[in-house]
């Protein structure tokens, strides 16, 4: 047997070998060296201490007791992890936005960093601990005790209460130590969180090697074992669904709000990618956890005596095949169990004692208005250090007054359900905008007095704090009202019903609450960013600077940040501002960055209070709670409208870029245009000099010669005039001078005339007439009748095809005649459809001898007479579409 | 005109990433469902009671196997893909 002086001794040198081990990360953290403490497996480790002591000996007593039923307590948490998709990633960005500090420090930032719910939180979590810390310290003193029993130099009681009083010292000396060395921005604790990842492998080795050790040194292999497990009192499923279901929820809501677990999860998260890694690698480390279990308990029971504690198998199996080494290993394994949990606990507990219970009262203290005094550093850090010393003893306390008696696994699951308490306002907080303080507070009280009532105080035993008589009748006589019978109906499992009733009126008075409470300004500020924290992580304003005096806030973070950290941020606040030295201007944003960092040591409603002093409180504008009101909408107005700019920014681009071009087209065109028509004029002048010098001056020319002269000198003439009337036309009908001759008349008739007029269907050019063309009009018809002759001599003129075709196409559409002029030449080609209604715009080289002008006093002539006239591209070959509104198509004139 | 070749279908990058959150997001329900099944097998007391050890390998394996998916879709997801990035992300559209 091992003895207990060198049991003693390996307790401490393995103690040694964690300091080292914390002290090295801490330095290495320090010097900057330390990439592999922020390696993801560091991480994953370091959520194991989700597995207690309470875990590493409790779960195989529990296994002996209801068979596979402890399977529960891993299986909620495997499940969390597998779907850290859902909440774990939300809570840990959003504790990495918020600077969090501890779960009381999340739930108090959310509904308004309200000081009220973080006390009420922080006791419940001191409360609901407690009994675990007196867990780990019996698990270890019992575990000392059983390689105690022979050796008969130690008296067993008195010896068991000195180990637990020993190991709360040497704990509380240690998390002293490493838990509050530094009062860091970010809350992190590297040598803490590096010792318990090397626990963490240490547990899981020692439960490994007395799982393979039994399986296969005691049971002979797999198969066998399987066998003598099915032979024995566990060998058939006898798990209760009530319970196998409500218990997988309890640890995994205890998984989410256990303080410890929030603050390896959350607080102490390097990277969020660490959860990529976490989310596979936990439950599997948990899956290894549990896998002996089942073996270690069965062998137990056939090979221990009768009556030998189940919780302590994993050491007494060891113990009574004479494996000292094997015992010894195990014993190292539930001893760092122990330690981690109550390190990282006490820490947790620590940070939420002295930010939401005595930094408030410290603050209320200080006279209104005055410049926070003292050195808050030092009061933060004694405050912690007293808070964990506070914290272990309390467990200590509880270890002795209960006796150190009942049964691991009950103890444990009674802290869960207290803790579990929290999941309401933690999930409606985060996912739900319309949660507020109220109902947090309504539905904690309401969850945390009948878990009181109905999981706590019967934990202690009849007649210890309740009497047998409130537990069989009900307080005052009340039946409805009886802990292990709610609403009178009994029979079901204690824990189930605990469980079942304290969450289920805590959510249902959380939710009520809120829907008929209103929040605050603040509550909806914080409400918005912690529910949309993926969709923006930009900061929302909550003060308005102006009174504020920086120097009083650089005073006031030196004492908190400490001088260089305080001076460094603001140096580095002030040239971001562009301002030189170390005193920024109060800005909202500069307030907001300051309150954010103060949380990081203070937690978020005393670094509130604290600016709230100096800059003499927080106002919201009307802006911020509009942006609350609807954040989103705003965001998706804002990028529609930003859309519709630019859109509209490109149009008029493109607007811009065709008038360019349209105008050097123009301009180009002007120019061609006086070549042309100084050619036009000059062709029949010429010819009338020529002849009329010939008249003049030859005197034997004949009278059939002179005629013949005269006759070109006519033609000529008149050659001349029409281009200049066409000038004069189109210069008359631009500057709106012309005389409208209203007329009533049939579209049949203007087309005959047109027809008529050019000739067409005569010559060479077939003519086709579709549609009704017996519709009366009101308008210019002579006007209209020019229109339609020059479009039909264009086709006459322009239509390259073999035998030209034009059709002439009627319709009604809407209020608007439609006439179209379709022929099957070649058409127009595209960049010279733009040009065709511009005056002296010619298509292609001139064979017809028009001046271009045509097309121009069409549109001209249309414009006036209220419709329009337009190329219409996509047909055979060209195509003309004239549209002229039936009725008020004159209102205009 | 050539209509250009390939997939029609853009972003399948983000598309993909968002499926596998959902897969992320649909684990633990199926894993719930799976380890809850036990509540339905017959009992000890019953005839036909389920042998501890064929229940153990039962939850193990399907914990197991749940692992096992999980490290997959670690591998491949990438969480912040699925994210808005800006206001005109088509992430935004689901």
């Amino acid at each position: 047997m091992a003895s207990l002086n060198l049991l003693i001794l390996v307790c401490l040198g393995y103690v040694v070998i964690l300091f080292v081990v914390a002290f090295g990360a801490e330095r290495a953290a320090k010097r900057g060296k330390a990439a592999w403490l922020r390696s993801p497996l560091v991480y994953t480790l370091s959520l194991s201490i989700y597995c207690t002591a309470w875990t590493f000996y409790g779960a195989v007593g529990y296994a002996a007791r209801s068979g596979m039923e402890y399977l529960t307590i891993y299986i909620g948490p495997s499940l969390v992890m597998i779907g850290w998709f859902w909440a774990v990633r939300k809570l840990v960005r959003i504790g990495r936005s918020q600077n969090i500090t501890s779960i009381a420090d999340l739930i108090s930032s959310r509904y308004g960093k309200s000081t009220l719910l973080g006390v009420l939180v922080t006791l419940l979590a001191i409360v609901g601990t407690t009994p675990y810390i007196a867990l780990q310290l019996q698990s270890v003193t019992l575990s000392v005790a059983s390689f105690s029993v022979a050796d008969a130099t130690v008296r067993p009681l008195d010896d068991q209460n000195s180990t637990a009083l020993w190991v709360a010292v040497g704990l509380a000396f240690f998390t002293v130590l490493f838990g509050t060395r530094n009062l860091d921005a970010n809350e992190r604790h590297h040598g803490v969180v590096m010792a318990i990842a090397v626990e963490a492998v240490v547990k899981l080795f020692a439960l490994m090697a007395v799982g393979v050790f039994v399986v296969w040194g005691i049971g002979g292999g797999v198969g066998p074992v399987m066998d003598r497990i099915d032979a024995s009192s566990l060998g058939e499923w006898q798990v209760k669904p009530d319970r196998w279901m409500a218990l997988s929820a309890l640890s995994a809501a205890a998984f989410l709000c256990l303080p410890r677990m929030f603050q390896v999860m959350v607080v102490e998260n390097e990277e969020e990618r660490h959860l990529r890694t976490a989310s596979w690698a936990f439950p599997l480390y948990l899956l290894l956890m549990s896998l002996f279990v089942v073996p270690i308990a069965v062998v137990g029971l056939d090979l221990l005596p009768a009556g030998s504690n189940p919780d302590l198998f994993v050491l007494s199996i060891p113990l009574a095949e004479g494996r000292n080494g094997l015992a010894l290993l195990s014993f190292i394994g539930g001893f760092s169990s122990a330690t981690s949990m109550v390190i990282v606990a006490a820490i947790a507990l620590s940070t939420m004692a002295s930010n939401h219970i005595v930094m408030p009262i410290w603050l209320s203290r200080q006279p209104a208005g005055a410049i926070v005094s003292g050195d808050v550093r030092n009061i933060v850090l004694m405050s912690r250090r007293f808070s964990i010393i506070g914290v272990l003893f309390l467990g200590y306390l509880y270890y002795r007054v209960s006796g150190g008696s009942t049964a691991l696994a009950a103890i444990g699951l009674i802290s869960f359900s207290g803790v579990a308490q929290f999941l309401p306002a933690l999930i409606g907080g985060i996912f739900w905008r319309g949660a507020n303080r109220v109902g947090a507070l309504a539905g904690l009280v309401t969850g945390g007095l009948v878990w009181l009532w109905c999981l706590f105080l019967p934990s202690f035993g009849p007649d210890v704090v309740q009497s047998a008589s409130v537990m069989e009748e009900g307080p005052f006589g009340i039946g409805w009202l009886r802990p292990y019978a709610f609403f009178g109906i009994p029979g079901i499992d204690p824990l189930v019903h605990g469980v079942f009733w304290s969450l289920l009126l805590n959510t249902a008075v959380f939710v009520i609450a809120s829907l008929f409470t209103f929040p605050t300004p603040l509550e909806r500020l914080q409400g918005a960013q912690f529910v949309n924290v993926f969709d923006h992580t930009a900061p929302t304003r909550g003060w308005s600077g102006g009174m504020a005096q920086s120097e009083d806030l650089l005073i006031m973070a030196q004492r908190i940040l400490g001088a260089t950290e305080a001076q460094e941020m603001f140096r580095k606040e002030a040239k971001g501002q562009g301002l030189q030295g170390y005193l920024p201007e109060p800005t909202p944003t500069f307030l907001l960055v300051l309150e954010r960092e103060l949380a990081g040591s203070v937690g978020a409603a005393t670094a509130h209070a604290m600016v709230a002093q100096i800059t003499g409180g927080a106002t919201i504008s009307v802006e911020d709670l509009l942006a609350v009101a609807d954040e989103t909408a705003q965001i998706m107005e804002h990028s529609s409208q930003l859309e519709a700019q630019s859109e509209e920014l490109t149009r008029t681009a493109r607007q811009l870029r065709t008038a360019n071009e349209k105008l050097t087209a123009l301009s180009v065109q002007k120019d061609a245009f006086l070549s042309q028509i100084s050619h036009e004029l000059r062709t029949p002048m010429t010819s009338i000099r020529a002849f009329s010098e010939i008249l003049r001056d030859g005197e034997e020319i004949g009278p059939e010669a002179m005629a013949k002269y005269s006759g070109i000198i006519h033609d000529e003439a008149i050659r001349l005039t029409r281009l200049l009337d066409d000038l004069l036309d189109l210069s008359v009908l631009e500057n709106g001078q012309v005389r409208m001759n209203i007329r009533s008349g049939r579209l049949r008739e203007v087309l005959d005339h047109a027809v008529a007029a050019t000739g067409a269907g005569r010559g060479r050019l077939a003519l086709r007439r579709e549609g009704d063309e017996g519709v009366a009009l009101t308008t210019d018809l002579d006007r209209l009748a020019q229109v339609f002759i020059n479009l039909i001599a264009n086709a006459q003129k322009y239509c390259d095809a073999a035998s030209p075709a034009l059709t002439v196409r009627t319709r009604e559409m809407d209020g608007l005649l439609m006439v179209d002029f379709v022929d099957n030449g070649a058409g127009v080609s595209a960049t010279a459809q733009e040009m065709i209604f511009e005056k002296f715009s010619r298509v292609g080289e001139q064979q017809a001898g028009g001046a271009g002008l045509g097309l121009a006093i069409c549109r001209e002539i249309m414009a006036r007479l209220g419709g329009s006239i337009a190329y219409l591209p996509g047909q055979q070959g060209a195509a003309f579409r004239v549209t002229l509104p039936l009725r008020g198509a004159m209102a205009a004139q | 005109m050539r209509e250009p070749r390939g997939p029609l279908f853009l972003g399948r990058g983000s598309y993909r990433q968002r499926r596998l959150a959902d897969a992320a997001r649909f684990l633990p329900v199926l894993g719930a469902v799976l380890l809850m099944l036990p509540l339905i097998w017959p009992r000890a007391g019953d005839a036909q009671a389920i042998a501890t050890s064929t229940a153990m390998y039962y939850v193990f394996g399907c914990w197991m196997a749940l692992v096992a998916a999980s490290l997959i879709l670690a591998w491949w997801l990438d969480p912040t893909a699925t994210e808005p990035k800006g206001e005109d992300d088509p992430v935004r559209g689901g």
